[in-house]
């Protein structure tokens, strides 16, 4: 099967240039939030994975330090080790491609490979979609970065309610359940009660550690579809392995591939049987379990 | 310049999580309770993030447009708003509340 004929390809680039858009209100926010040009570049192209960007600029511009800005963004990104490992399992690259495809290990890329039965689709999907992201997200973080720093006064333009409104839609998509609904509320309070009385960036870290004690000592408390659940600030619109009724259904396309005829309907979206969470969960709206 | 030095650490870290990923032997990286610590962390780091850049101010909490922006964003996100649709939402809601008036 060449590239062209894979669905699993398809689908890698339908949510690479779902995705890699959102770099512009990345690009945007990081120089409203202090760091220069070449710091937010910098970011985009050796840090690579949106959650953990948005939090390094996030606490940037709350006035933390960029120890704070680097704690937060480093505990952000644990979760790209667990799909580390679980890619590792299921596409086994040898040599420099093991490092080009850790590199490219984010939320995207490992829901698109996760979803695929046959192991040849799982290695297409995985690559076009981190490959894929890695160029667009890039190159629009540079547009975002440029238009950003000729804007001039960020509040007047409201980039610091944007950045506001990117967080929550960076979690929204994870609390769809009580479980991780009440963690969210535990958390947000923590942080509320913790900012009058340590430096700026201590409190997010504080909320960290409140976070990690309840998912290390709490048996069954975590989100069951965590970390699969996705939402690494490269967030796509399209859901590819949305689930409804815990039956896997195929994807609604993105609004840039023509319909599901196209693209859905020889789709393998099923998971096997006994596949873990990550590779069962819904991108994106999945029902929680 | 010590800014640069922390993008760089935090891109080593990046890097060097998820490359662990991949050398880890399989029968550690499948502990459970790593897989859930590492969800709730990401939960409560987003909630902590989403609060600090709404409400706090150095070391104040204060009440000011990007609390409107806030809500206009939960808002978005109920109607199931895109991500983009989402962050300009929010900007336009801090933007606008500051063209009335409020700080």
């Amino acid at each position: 099967m060449t590239l062209r004929e894979s669905p699993a390809a398809r689908i890698g680039a339908s949510i690479a240039i779902a995705t890699g858009l959102y770099g512009v209100s990345f690009g945007a926010l990081s120089v409203a939030s202090g760091l220069n040009f070449w710091q937010t570049i910098a970011l985009s192209l050796l840090l690579f994975s949106g959650g953990s960007q948005f939090a390094f600029i996030g606490v940037i511009a709350g006035g933390g330090t960029g120890v704070a800005a680097m704690s937060a963004s480093a505990l952000l990104g644990i979760r790209n080790g667990v799909y580390g490992m679980q890619l590792n399992a299921l596409l086994r690259p040898t040599g420099w491609r093991r490092f080009a495809a850790a590199h490219v290990t984010i939320d995207e890329s490992t829901a698109t490979a996760t979803g695929q039965i046959d192991p040849s689709e799982q290695k297409r999907g995985f690559w076009v979609a981190g490959l894929g992201i890695y160029l667009l997200w890039n190159a629009f973080t540079a547009a975002g970065a440029f238009l950003g720093d000729a804007l001039g006064d960020p509040r007047q333009w409201g980039l610091d309610g944007a950045a506001v409104a990117a967080f929550l839609g960076l979690l929204w998509p994870r609390i769809r359940a009580v479980q991780p609904a009440a963690i969210a509320a535990v958390c947000a309070v923590v942080t509320l009660l913790a900012v009058p009385l340590v430096a700026p960036g201590v409190p997010i870290l504080v909320a960290a550690v409140v976070a990690g004690l309840i998912g290390w000592f709490r048996h069954g408390a975590t989100p069951a579809h965590a970390p699969g659940h996705v939402g690494d600030g490269l967030e796509p619109d399209i859901e590819p392995y949305r689930h409804e009724g815990g039956t896997p259904r195929p994807a609604r396309p993105g609004p840039e591939s023509a319909g599901r005829d196209r693209v859905g309907s020889d789709l393998p979206g099923q998971a096997r049987p006994g596949q873990d969470a990550l590779g069962q969960d819904a991108l994106r709206d999945g029902e929680a379990p | 310049m010590t800014l640069w030095i922390w993008v760089l650490v935090a891109a080593g870290a990046a890097y060097l999580t998820k490359l662990l990923g991949y050398l880890v032997p399989a029968r550690v990286l499948s502990n459970p309770r790593m897989s859930r610590v590492a969800g709730t962390l990401t939960i409560g780091l987003l909630a902590s993030l989403t609060v600090v850049n709404a409400a706090a101010s150095g070391t104040a909490v204060v009440l000011d447009a990007r609390v409107g922006a806030l809500v206009a964003a939960a808002l978005a996100l109920w109607l199931k708003a895109p991500f983009l649709v989402v962050v300009i939402v929010g900007a336009l809601a801090a933007a606008g509340l500051r063209l009335l008036g409020w700080p």
